[in-house]
């Protein structure tokens, strides 16, 4: 079993070609790319914009909530088919299955950026005030730079959930690693479905890994090396970065409302990302 | 809606599938998670690997993970177990960070009230720490299980039954209602589970209904 595997990603047929593996893993990473990028254009100002004013909260955490409960196959389905008929060509399965990955990031990029700029030290804002700032100044040098790591850790979940639902979004025809599975589970050639499923998760993990290295360098050093969490003197490997390489929720934030997310910032820690 | 109204038993049976393969590993994996987080807390060297680790568990895409198994396990691809396992580990990865996190925000003076009326470590665990982590590893439940819910869908495409085939049918026939029925039927679910969680969570801490605390 496990030499068949092996034999099968060691096989060069397997690296070459339009449905080699390189090529199919640059389609996931382009379509998880590109889903993520205009995820991130909607939800990020969105997100900042309530977190600053305290507007439309209970509307974004609802929708937030109800969206997490909605299974991506269905909507994918259901996007394919309604969809499909009015696009031609690979269209026709290629922007469904890209609306369905922006629906999905969507969610915790939107929630990560409203919960970190509400979670802001009231401190800082007011003495930002203080020096003169704008509301726009307060935003954009106070707020956002504050709020980065929680901004980090939605778009982290989101980029999972994107990358490993991309690969579902191969049972209606488009590319990328799924391919391997799709395609494997037709023929019964199990060796490719575990070499498929293999990559997937080593992909999802580097580019978790990837955006982790841009969050300790965009993050600045003032925040990460604070730490004033209840838990004592562990907190501090959290707040650097690195433990956050798992990325995995915390406590709060499904249909979550005050006191979870109160519990969920006492806890230092942020959103939760869900695979698909 | 005559679609549905024509085949309400058959989505009570799929729904019933549904809700045993999201919520068996939900109990399940909570069982495991709670000594793994509390091993995290009792030895602080093991809060990073545990929650690093097992959070690592929830980036392999589900379907991957379905694959995966049976050549792991030794079961057959349409063997449910695959499913519960699958499950399982998910709600493990997601719930150990939480009870770690749960028990640490447990405040040390009331740990320490503990001691000094003669809880044993023990006592002190399941009649005072366990007890004040209720709401957050609630918290935690929830996302598992809306996390679930949708995930088990996927598992349609191997063919194991539950409402996901519902997807993966109406899909095939370019049939909208079965698919309508099916997304409605995993919202539902998942607001269910939603509902008993916190119902569950609330009796369980009635100190905090006293005092107006909402």
């Amino acid at each position: 079993m496990i030499n068949d595997v092996a034999s099968w990603l060691l096989d060069p047929a397997h690296w070459t070609g339009p449905d080699g593996v390189p090529a199919r893993t640059w389609e996931h990473i382009w379509y998880s790319g590109v889903s993520l990028l205009i995820a991130s254009l909607i939800a990020v100002p969105a997100g900042l914009l309530i977190g600053h004013t305290g507007r439309g909260r209970v509307v974004a955490v609802n929708l937030a909530g109800a969206a997490r409960a909605v299974p991506s196959l269905g909507l994918l389905f259901i996007m394919v088919l309604f969809l499909g008929p009015r696009l031609s060509g690979d269209a026709a399965s290629l922007w469904p299955s890209l609306i369905v990955l922006i629906v999905l990031a969507i969610p915790p990029i939107l929630s990560g950026a409203y919960a970190g700029v509400e979670g802001v030290d009231p401190a800082a804002r007011d003495a930002a005030r203080g020096m003169g700032m704008t509301g726009w100044e307060v935003l954009s040098r106070v707020e956002v730079p504050c709020a980065l790591p929680l901004i980090f850790s939605g778009l982290r979940s989101a980029a999972l959930q994107v990358v490993a639902t991309a690969t579902i979004a191969a049972i209606v025809g488009i590319g990328g690693l799924g391919r391997l599975l799709i395609d494997g589970q037709a023929i019964r050639d199990f060796p490719q479905m575990v070499s498929g499923a293999l990559l997937v998760a080593v992909l999802a993990l580097l580019v978790d890994l990837a955006l982790a290295g841009v969050q300790r360098y965009a993050v600045s050093p003032g925040l990460t090396g604070r730490t004033t969490t209840r838990g004592g003197g562990r907190a501090a490997t959290d707040a650097d970065g690195t433990t956050d390489a798992d990325g995995i929720p915390a406590p709060g934030a499904v249909f979550a409302g005050e006191k979870e997310l109160a519990v969920r910032r006492e806890a230092g820690k942020t959103e939760p990302r869900h695979n698909s | 809606m005559t679609w549905f109204l024509d085949h309400v038993q058959d989505v009570l049976d799929l729904a019933v599938q549904h809700v045993y393969l999201a919520g068996l590993p939900l109990v399940i994996g909570l069982l495991l998670a709670l000594p793994l987080g509390w091993l995290a807390r009792r030895y602080p060297g093991l809060y990073t690997p545990f929650t690093a680790g097992f959070g690592l568990l929830y980036t392999i895409p589900s379907l991957a993970l379905f694959i995966l198994l049976p050549g792991i396990l030794g079961t057959r691809i349409l063997d449910r177990s695959n499913v519960l396992v699958a499950m399982t580990v998910y709600t493990v990865a997601l719930l150990v960070r939480t009870v770690a996190d749960a028990l640490g925000a447990v405040p040390d003076d009331v740990k320490q009230a503990a001691t000094a009326m003669g809880f044993t470590r023990f006592r002190r665990f399941f009649a005072v720490e366990l007890p004040l982590a209720v709401p957050v590893i609630a918290a935690g439940m929830r996302v598992a299980a809306v996390s679930n819910v949708s995930i088990v869908s996927v598992a349609a495409v191997i063919g194991i039954p539950q409402l996901g085939l519902l997807f993966t049918d109406g899909f095939a026939r370019s049939f909208y209602d079965p698919i309508v029925v099916g997304l409605a039927a995993c919202f539902v679910l998942a607001l269910a589970f939603d509902l008993v969680i916190l119902a569950v969570a609330r009796l369980l801490t009635p100190w905090q209904r006293a005092g107006g605390a909402s």
